[in-house]
């Protein structure tokens, strides 16, 4: 539905999107994560056509950035990271003017305002400035505005970021709600968030793409690593011992817990499951075993390895 | 249209939710009411002359104050982020926010009217045909003003700088004329078609005359398309 072909951004001599690729498809949520100032924002901006890529190509459907920016502005309901909120104005009289600019008027103005309202829980506040409301209050009514016109594009750049939890989960419920029939795009640095709410996930750092898959498949594909827990009563030396008798399994971290027993992290390659010759080693041993389970890699890990400094794999 | 209208619209009464628009209305007729009366009961003077010639100096100061947030603000608070992915044109843009500012001025000038009402109802004859061209090139005078101060607003995210920059650019225009002082007769003619005081000065002595009215409607025209270009630069 939307794609991203070479697309490149440059401010003055920095380039802050460096050739991406990508594809969305219909009704797909995508997580765009990154650090803070990897390229986020400004690929997004680009997709709503708030800036002209440097060069590449957007297209949404068969419309062209360059050519038909009006038609895929109009598609696109967006929601910037600093919510545009013109604070003088009413809630009713805000959403009227965008719905306005949108084309959306009389009749028709009437049906959307009361779906949008209700669906962002905004029928209290309609008729109060919107600089008298609270900061969850502000954001669902960027959220109302960017869905009045019932786009079939949700475009969303960090929007809970600066939210308490409270606020946050009901923002996430709304987006999912959202998300059942639209194509939602959106960017975060909090992986809990994509995590909750994303079918897909790419990850950016420092204007290049790293990673772009599932949750699944990033923690499996991109981390390269399993792990095995195991609480045993056998000291550090022995444990060590298991890497030179079974080389792919190598003991990460270690620590005492009740009486003699230890837990003990193990970490190996996905592709050679090293579990059925580590328990046999252990019945071998006649150690007493409490506990012996696969645990994933975290998102979080794989997110610091792929954007940390130099950090590639 | 409906887009330049939704704007125009949404501007011209956004003056009016903040004092701004009050005390720049309350301003200006306090300040050519002062004008006006001063003339009429210490000189027994009942004319309107004083008052065209005064009112395009309060207008060097006037209209930059109104025109300085236009965009400006919308630049400061991230506003202009909607706005320029909602679908419509920079130029649609930026001719509603023209409108609206105008509009003010308009405002202010057709409460500026009970001045020529008053002397009217002393009994002095009024040449109501020299005041209505006086009143259009005061209008004229103000969409060229207005297309400069929307031009400077949308330049910057502060508004004491577009205030600033609209200042000096009417200016400019404005003391054209009484600069020709200084320049070569050979050039002097293009600097005074370029002067704005020249222009006004026809259109308040009740004298129309087209090469005026295209003065004043191409200095707009050049200003609005600067200001459109502006946001259009702006996604470089």
């Amino acid at each position: 539905m939307i794609r991203l072909e070479n697309l490149v951004k440059d401010y003055g001599t920095v380039r802050a999107v460096d050739s991406i690729n990508f594809e969305i498809n219909e009704g797909e949520i995508l997580g765009f994560l990154g650090p803070n100032g990897a390229g986020k924002s400004t690929t997004l901006k680009m997709i709503t056509c708030y800036l002209n890529p440097s060069s590449g190509n957007i297209s949404v459907e068969n419309f062209n950035v360059a050519e038909n920016s009006e038609e895929i502005r109009a598609m696109i309901g967006y929601l910037p990271e600093t919510n545009p909120l013109y604070l003088e104005m009413t809630v009713f009289d805000y959403l009227k003017y965008v719905a306005n600019m949108r084309g959306i008027k009389g009749k028709e103005f009437d049906s959307a305002f009361k779906k949008t309202i209700a669906k962002c829980g905004l029928k209290e506040v309609v008729a109060k400035p919107i600089h008298t409301l609270s900061k969850g209050y502000k954001q669902r009514v960027g959220l109302a505005q960017a869905i009045i016109h019932n786009p079939k594009i949700l475009i969303l750049d960090e929007p809970t970021s600066g939210l308490d939890p409270n606020q946050i989960v009901e923002i996430r419920e709304l987006i999912k709600d959202l998300g059942k029939e639209k194509t939602v795009i959106l960017s975060s640095h909090i992986l809990q968030e994509v995590q909750a709410l994303c079918d897909r996930i790419v990850i950016i750092n420092r204007g290049k793409i790293v990673a772009d898959g599932s949750q699944a498949e990033l923690t499996e594909d991109y981390s390269n690593r399993a792990r095995l827990i195991l609480q045993v009563d056998a000291t550090k030396e022995e444990l060590t011992q298991i890497n030179g008798i079974i080389p792919s399994a190598k003991l990460v971290s270690f620590k005492p817990i009740l009486d003699n027993f230890n837990e003990a992290v193990f970490e190996y390659t996905p592709t050679n499951d090293v579990r059925k010759d580590i328990y046999n080693y252990i019945k071998q041993q006649d150690w007493t075993l409490l506990e012996f389970h696969r645990d994933y890699i975290s998102l979080e890990e794989v997110f610091r390895s792929l954007t940390l400094e130099g950090g590639n794999r | 249209m409906h887009y330049i209208k939704t704007i125009a619209l949404k501007e011209f009464t956004s003056f009016f939710k903040s004092p701004a628009a009050y005390m720049v209305l309350v301003g200006f007729l306090l300040i050519t009411g002062w004008f006006f009366a001063n003339p009429l009961f210490l000189l027994n003077q009942s004319d309107l002359r004083t008052l065209f010639s005064i009112i395009p100096i309060i207008f060097l100061i006037f209209i930059p104050a109104i025109t300085m947030g236009l965009v400006s603000k919308e630049n400061n608070s991230g506003t202009i982020e909607l706005l320029s992915t909602l679908p419509v044109k920079s130029s649609q843009i930026v001719v509603g926010k023209f409108i609206a500012g105008l509009g003010l001025i308009v405002t202010g000038l057709l409460l500026s009217l009970i001045h020529p009402i008053t002397i009217m109802l002393i009994g002095t004859n009024v040449d109501v045909g020299a005041m209505f061209t006086g009143y259009l090139g005061l209008i004229l005078l103000a969409s060229a003003y207005s297309a400069i101060g929307l031009f400077a607003s949308c330049l910057t995210k502060n508004q004491i700088i577009a205030f600033i920059i609209s200042f000096v650019i009417i200016f400019f225009f404005f003391i054209l004329d009484y600069a020709l002082f200084f320049i070569p007769p050979s050039i002097s003619g293009i600097f005074q078609y370029l002067s704005i005081n020249y222009h006004f000065s026809n259109i308040a002595k009740g004298v129309i005359d087209t090469r005026n009215v295209i003065y004043f409607g191409s200095l707009t025209f050049v200003f609005l398309y600067l200001a459109g270009t502006t946001l259009d630069l702006k996604k470089r």
